[in-house]
């Protein structure tokens, strides 16, 4: 693995809704309610290009809605954001994806009677073979073809499944169907990679190769949006963490911010702890949430 | 018993127009559920717009017959717009619902009086086919073997329609393999995967739909240019189930499945039909229990018991593939 190029984020003030000197993407205003129940209000919220940012936050605190509504599979009631400095909030959930900014799925979505190999091919963009009348005619496809399978051999041979390349996706275990929905979002050649719970229900040695994937990514230049439970896992490889609860961004900042923050321990434990907390460290500074 | 003849009776349906009509429109199935998992329980709707957008182009309009049949296909291509455009956004139960309503209504539309000007009403349409038999090439006479007898013009709708079925195979098996049959079965799969790759799902269902639509109406098409009439009575909705039996019966979203379940189908519902024929003469003992009025229930007794025992056993059909029932598809 080359040499880790982690982004200086010492310059960014911890606050909701903080400006990043270079935002790859923006949300303005977002509001998404299910009847009277808000999920998602997000008044402001950058997040840096090339850096590896945590999502966190208690369950039901609308993590995956953001996920949804951003991605364009939720309309949002209200809410403007843009993704490369281009306004997405209109787009529907495929364009996103095309633009670059692809999702994974808290649930896999491994395409179980399909071959690991031909989940990977389908998700190559621009195929001319996926249109209809170029459908018909081999030779108008084939070289692409080749094309798409070598890097997708090569991208499951960096996650360790490229001898799985043949089975059904079925057969894949949770923690491999993690990675092959990692590979998978690849083959997009994504800017942005936005994984909802990556590692929730692998197992401990999974996890680890996992994570040297996502640092990976970042290393090569894209951004990573990741929202997850495991707070060591919070600790280790993310650059940045922001934190939401009922719907709202209520604290950002690096690792040692976010759990220091009275707001985010009143969130994930309610006020009264957070209050003898603040009490008995006099700085309430020793909150540790893991 | 005579074995024979219920294997002669058999085979006749299996190489004739029931079979042929079958699999195209088992075909045109294929593509829409196996291989993209469209629920359409109105498929009879795509033979008859076919149908009687060929009679009614010919005998009202009075183009030419091919230009008719164009027309035909042109009116599948627009029921798959009409009904898709509002339902492939939906989940899939929506289009189940709207394809079985949808093809009520047109069954009811062109066999009612109001439009008997156009759809001929309850006495359907007729005698358009002539430009179509003055092509035959085959000189008059009878042709078989034995007792498997099709007269010339029997013979070339017959060769004329397994040409059909044999193209239409050949386009699905390329289509199937191609990078577009591929993004059909990721939505077959899980239609949100296939989103957040990118791939626009609607465009492809809609396409699906129209492609495995225009197959479909071929079925309609040789159905009534055999007949050279086209039957207000046919397009009940039982013609849709069956052709889902035959799809089952091969092995939805595998390319010889409609073909193999077509024959098949109608193979085993003619041999058992004529057996049942000869078992239920007046004075045997079977003629005791079962009148020769309730002999069609009976045979589709069978074919459901048959069919039964083939999702206990055989849940992929004849040509799936076991592994692939076994998936965990969770």
């Amino acid at each position: 693995m080359s040499a880790e190029i982690v982004p200086d984020t010492t310059g960014i003030e911890p606050v909701p809704g903080a400006a990043k000197p270079d935002p790859v993407l923006t949300v303005t205003d977002v509001r998404k309610s299910f009847g009277g129940v808000i999920a998602v209000d997000v008044e402001r919220l950058e997040v840096q290009r090339g850096s590896i940012t945590a999502m966190i936050g208690p369950n039901g605190a609308g993590k995956t809605t953001l996920f949804n509504v951003l991605t364009g599979f939720e309309r949002a009631n209200h809410g403007t954001w843009s993704f490369d400095g281009r306004p997405i909030h209109e787009l529907s959930a495929h364009r996103v994806a095309r633009l670059g900014m692809v999702r994974t799925f808290q649930l896999t979505r491994a395409l179980a009677r399909m071959s690991v190999l031909d989940n990977m091919r389908l998700a190559a963009t621009g195929q001319r073979g996926e249109r209809f009348w170029s459908a018909l005619t081999r030779s108008r496809w084939q070289a692409q073809e080749t094309e798409v399978t070598e890097r997708a051999r090569e991208l499951l041979d960096r996650v360790d499944l490229a001898d799985k390349a043949d089975d059904y996706a079925g057969t894949l275990s949770g923690g491999q169907r993690k990675l092959l929905e990692l590979a998978r979002a690849l083959m997009v050649d994504p800017q942005l990679v936005m994984l909802d719970e990556p590692t929730a229900g692998v197992n401990p040695v999974l996890v680890e190769s996992l994570l040297g994937h996502i640092t990976a990514l970042r290393d090569e230049g894209r951004t990573v949006v990741f929202v997850e439970h495991d707070m060591d896992v919070v600790q280790t490889i993310s650059d940045w963490v922001v934190v939401l609860a009922e719907g709202a961004v209520i604290a950002e900042g690096r690792h040692g911010d976010c759990i220091a923050n009275p707001a985010v321990i009143d969130a994930y434990l309610g006020t009264r702890f957070a209050e003898r907390e603040r009490a008995a460290s006099g700085d309430g500074r020793s909150g540790d949430l893991t | 018993m005579d074995f024979g003849q219920a294997f002669v009776d058999g085979l006749r349906a299996a190489v004739g127009i029931p079979a042929i009509v079958y699999a195209l429109a088992a075909i045109g199935l294929n593509v829409q559920f196996g291989f993209t998992g469209l629920l359409n329980f109105g498929l009879v709707a795509f033979l008859l717009v076919g149908a009687y957008g060929t009679a009614i182009g010919v005998a009202e309009l009075g183009l030419p017959f091919f230009a008719a049949v164009l027309l035909g296909v042109a009116a599948a291509v627009v029921l798959a717009v009409v009904l898709g455009i509002p339902t492939l956004r939906l989940r899939a139960e929506y289009l189940a619902i709207v394809t079985i309503a949808t093809a009520e209504i047109l069954r009811i539309v062109v066999r009612s009086q109001t439009f008997e000007g156009i759809t001929g009403g309850p006495q359907g349409i007729g005698g358009f086919a002539g430009a179509f038999y003055d092509l035959n090439p085959i000189p008059a006479g009878r042709y078989g073997i034995g007792s498997l007898e099709f007269t010339a013009n029997r013979l070339w709708i017959i060769l004329v329609g397994w040409v059909l079925v044999a193209l239409f195979t050949l386009l699905v098996a390329l289509l199937a393999r191609s990078p577009w049959g591929r993004v059909l079965r990721a939505i077959r799969e899980d239609e949100d995967a296939a989103r957040s790759l990118g791939k626009s799902v609607f465009a492809y269902k809609l396409q699906s739909l129209a492609v495995g639509g225009v197959i479909a109406a071929f079925g309609g098409i040789i159905l009534v240019v055999n007949a050279n009439f086209v039957d207000p009575a046919f397009w009940r909705p039982i013609v849709t189930f069956f052709v889902w039996t035959a799809l089952i019966l091969g092995g939805p979203g595998r390319v010889f499945a409609p073909v193999v379940g077509a024959v098949l189908f109608w193979f085993i519902l003619q041999a058992f039909d004529s057996l049942m024929r000869q078992a239920i003469e007046p004075g045997s003992f079977a003629g005791r229990y079962i009148s020769p009025t309730d002999l069609g229930n009976v045979r589709f007794a069978v074919v459901g018991l048959v069919l039964l025992l083939l999702v206990a056993f055989r849940p992929q059909g004849l040509l799936g593939r076991r592994q692939e029932a076994l998936v965990d598809v969770g």
